[in-house]
């Protein structure tokens, strides 16, 4: 128990010190994904829920701005209709909030000394608001796209309850270590898990890294597409120095289900959301970003910062970076850790350097104050 | 046998029997109101709602292109309401303007785009709709619109007038030499027309299919020419009758050479409608190459028009003035349409105004045909059949010249 509350302890105040508080979301996802029968499961305790309900309202207010962008002549770059935004509320979860909502999951120390930690993961079909006006018919995990980010240390064994409450066929696939009967995949340990079914995958973490997981029914790409990916990160036994960490999934829509590229493209669920709602960030402070490519049906995507370098980490893997750069490719299920300090106060923009998804919304701003 | 009739008394005797037939036939229309009320509001939710998704369709009905704008007139062509969500030129999203989102079924609405597009450049416009579907919209070549303003005006004149009234009154100066001619070549300059009509009807009905069937457009495609076509064959068709009933009544009226001529004169007018049509939309999409090849290239292929129009008046003398008059008739609708076709350029009315230019033409064929006959009563004598197939030569050989 005193391990779990250190664990989240800490996360808290590097919630805090970045400037956001993770509960809102939790607190929203926790008013949003059907889940009754965990309540009963958990004995009422709930610790997602720990936070006040309501507190999501304050950041509310500030979601509905004009974009930087339309002045009426389509030369300052590309933008959703001026004016609009999508009903974060309806949604159930903004990409604000999910860039630094870590989910630590309920951690408790086994006799033998090592750290359980849990997780209850909910399949559910829902139909979100993905740019204004225009709605997707997705399937996710715990109601928001991306599925939350599942975080813990590396050697820790890992419980994930995962109930299919969609409509269809499921499973949840990591990638990282573990025996074949965990991996999530059809005909393999516990096969598709079927609407209304759940099971337990049980496995340690290993290696450290930065990772992902996604369900991996057949057809894979539509699972995948339709909203089913989630950052997974195994924390280095010795930890990472302190920073702002926040968490950058790229992916996009295929509104029509042609299987033939997106119409749109984003970090963190809505496209140009980071327009609107820039990323504050402290100048000099270190900032952490794990960065991650679920993108279906188009070979490859990019990260591109402006005004700065960063040290970038293939995978989280090494604790030695491999490049100092502004640009980084990666391909799908590709990931990777970008360290970086902002030397000058002001709006810097980052977006995939593949410039035509940038256009069609995978572009926003850092604030940096 | 006598309850037969019985009954047939019965109800001669009846009510329904004596009332008058308008207070029948309006108790039938009243009955059949009320049964199509009653459906509505029944029937519907008898029946269960379609089981797929919605059918989204927008057609663009015209483009217009401002520096810095894109504005486009959409009309919901589906069975189903559409609501656009977003849009986007060439892969990247832009800000728009539209006074609603929503467009019911057979509704319209215009949507104006911000985008910096590039003279000459092609564009593809897709519209996002609320349930995440792409309606595309290409432009294959950006061209500002021209301003319908006196200049604008000033230009489609010239142009109509060009390719309209001058070649078809310069074809009608043969009409002197042609008094020359004998009976018998009389007849095979008719059917020489007869060639040049039947591959003006051929080539506005190919055209006017073709643009029907790009329209994708909420009031039809195909059937618009046929409808354009039947609908002018028939009023014009009525209006021979007038004119040869008037020309009865008052002698003086004028001749029977002198009504074919007419009748000539407004189905290629109908026509040349159709081909300013296509001049004018070709000038508003940029397409259009101005210049002496185009005039001179419909001189020589709208000439022949005049000589199909004087054809019948070789054995009579008009007046110039009423020689001058047909060649307006025949000529200066390519001024209208030119106006139109620039100034709307929508594709089903172009559709169904060549297919009023068709049904015109093969009224006017079917007039000329009696003309042909020999003295056997043959209308396709040898020389006859020659002079048809150099008629429509003559017209594609021309035609070859001119490429809208």
């Amino acid at each position: 128990m005193a391990d779990r509350k250190d664990d989240r302890g800490i996360s808290r105040r590097k919630l805090l010190a970045g400037g956001m508080v993770a509960a809102p979301t939790l607190a929203l996802l926790h008013e949003t994904v059907p889940h009754q029968g965990l309540h009963r499961a958990l004995g009422g305790d709930h610790p997602t829920a720990a936070s006040a309900a309501g507190s999501h309202a304050g950041s509310h207010a500030t979601a509905d701005g004009v974009p930087l962008h339309a002045n009426g002549v389509g030369t300052a770059g590309p933008t959703f209709r001026a004016g609009e935004s999508v009903d974060h509320r309806a949604n159930g979860f903004n990409p604000t909030e999910i860039l630094r909502d870590f989910d630590y999951g309920r951690a408790r120390r086994l006799a033998s000394g090592r750290v359980l930690r849990e997780w209850e993961i909910v399949g559910a079909d829902k139909e979100l608001e993905v740019a204004p006006g225009v709605s997707f018919p997705a399937w996710t995990y715990n109601g928001r796209v991306p599925g939350p980010t599942l975080r813990c240390r590396e050697g820790d064994l890992l419980r994930i309850r995962f109930t299919n409450g969609s409509q269809h066929p499921h499973t949840m696939h990591f990638h990282g270590l573990h025996p074949a009967a965990m991996d999530g995949i059809p005909d393999v340990g516990a096969g598709i898990i079927e609407p209304g079914k759940s099971t337990v995958y049980e496995f340690e973490a290993e290696p450290f890294g930065l990772h992902l997981y996604h369900c991996h029914v057949a057809p894979l790409a539509e699972h995948i597409a339709r909203g089913m990916y989630g950052t997974f990160i195994v924390d280095p036994k010795r930890g990472r120095p302190e920073a702002d960490e926040m968490v950058m999934v790229q992916h996009g829509y295929n509104t029509t289900f042609d299987a033939e590229g997106n119409q749109l493209y984003a970090v963190n669920g809505i496209p140009f959301h980071y327009m609107n709602e820039p990323v504050q960030v402290r100048r000099a402070e270190p900032v952490r970003i794990y960065l991650v490519n679920v993108l279906e049906y188009d070979p490859i995507n990019s990260f591109h910062i402006h005004g700065n370098f960063f040290h970038y980490y293939p995978t989280g893997t090494s604790l030695e970076p491999s490049d100092f750069t502004d640009t980084v490719i990666q391909g799908q299920a590709q990931r990777g850790i970008c360290e970086l300090r902002f030397p000058h106060a002001g709006p810097f923009m980052f977006h995939a350097h593949k410039t035509e998804f940038a256009e069609l919304g995978w572009m926003g701003f850092f604030e940096v104050g | 046998m006598e309850a037969r009739s019985e009954t047939r008394d019965g109800f001669g005797d009846s009510l329904l029997g004596r009332l008058p037939g308008w207070a029948l036939a309006a108790g039938a229309l009243a009955l059949i109101a009320a049964a199509l009320v009653a459906l509505a509001l029944a029937g519907g939710d008898a029946l269960p709602e379609r089981s797929g998704p919605p059918v989204e369709e927008l057609a663009v009905e015209r483009t217009v292109l401002e520096p810095n704008r894109i504005e486009l007139s959409l009309r919901n062509t589906g069975p189903d309401a559409v609501e656009i969500g977003q849009a986007f030129v060439n892969d990247a999203y832009v800000d728009f303007e539209t006074s609603a989102n929503r467009i019911g079924r057979l509704g319209s609405e215009t949507i104006a785009l911000a985008y910096p597009w590039q003279e000459g450049q092609p564009y593809v416009v897709s519209l996002v709709t609320s349930t995440g579907v792409v309606i595309e919209h290409e432009i294959a070549a950006a061209v500002e619109t021209p301003a319908a303003d006196g200049d604008f005006f000033g230009l489609m004149a010239l142009l109509g007038t060009y390719v309209g009234i001058i070649p078809v009154v310069l074809g009608m100066l043969l009409l002197p030499a042609m008094r020359r001619f004998s009976h018998r070549w009389v007849r095979v300059l008719l059917a020489l027309t007869v060639g040049l009509l039947g591959f003006l009807a051929l080539d506005g009905a190919l055209e006017g299919l073709e643009l029907a069937n790009g329209s994708g457009g909420a009031f039809g495609g195909a059937e618009l020419v046929f409808l354009g076509a039947g609908l002018a064959f028939l009023a014009l068709t009525g209006l021979d009758r007038y004119l040869e009933a008037r020309r009865g009544r008052a002698a003086a009226a004028g001749s029977r050479g002198f009504q074919l001529a007419l009748m000539v004169a407004i189905g290629i007018g109908l026509h040349n409608l159709g081909e300013g049509l296509a001049i004018g939309s070709a000038y508003a999409v940029g397409e259009l190459a101005l210049g002496a090849f185009l005039v001179i290239g419909f001189a020589i292929h709208n000439t022949t028009e005049g000589i199909a129009i004087v054809a019948p008046l070789t054995r009579e003398r008009p007046a110039p003035a009423r020689l001058l008059g047909l060649g307006m008739i025949a000529g200066a609708p390519a001024i209208a349409g030119a106006l139109v076709g620039a100034s709307i350029d929508n594709a089903e009315l172009s559709a169904f105004l060549l297919g009023i230019g068709v049904g015109a033409i093969v009224q006017v064929i079917v007039q000329i045909a009696p003309a042909l006959r020999d003295s056997a009563g043959r209308v396709l004598d040898a020389a006859n059949a020659a002079a048809i197939a150099a008629g429509a030569l003559a017209l594609y050989l021309t035609g070859l010249l001119v490429t809208i």
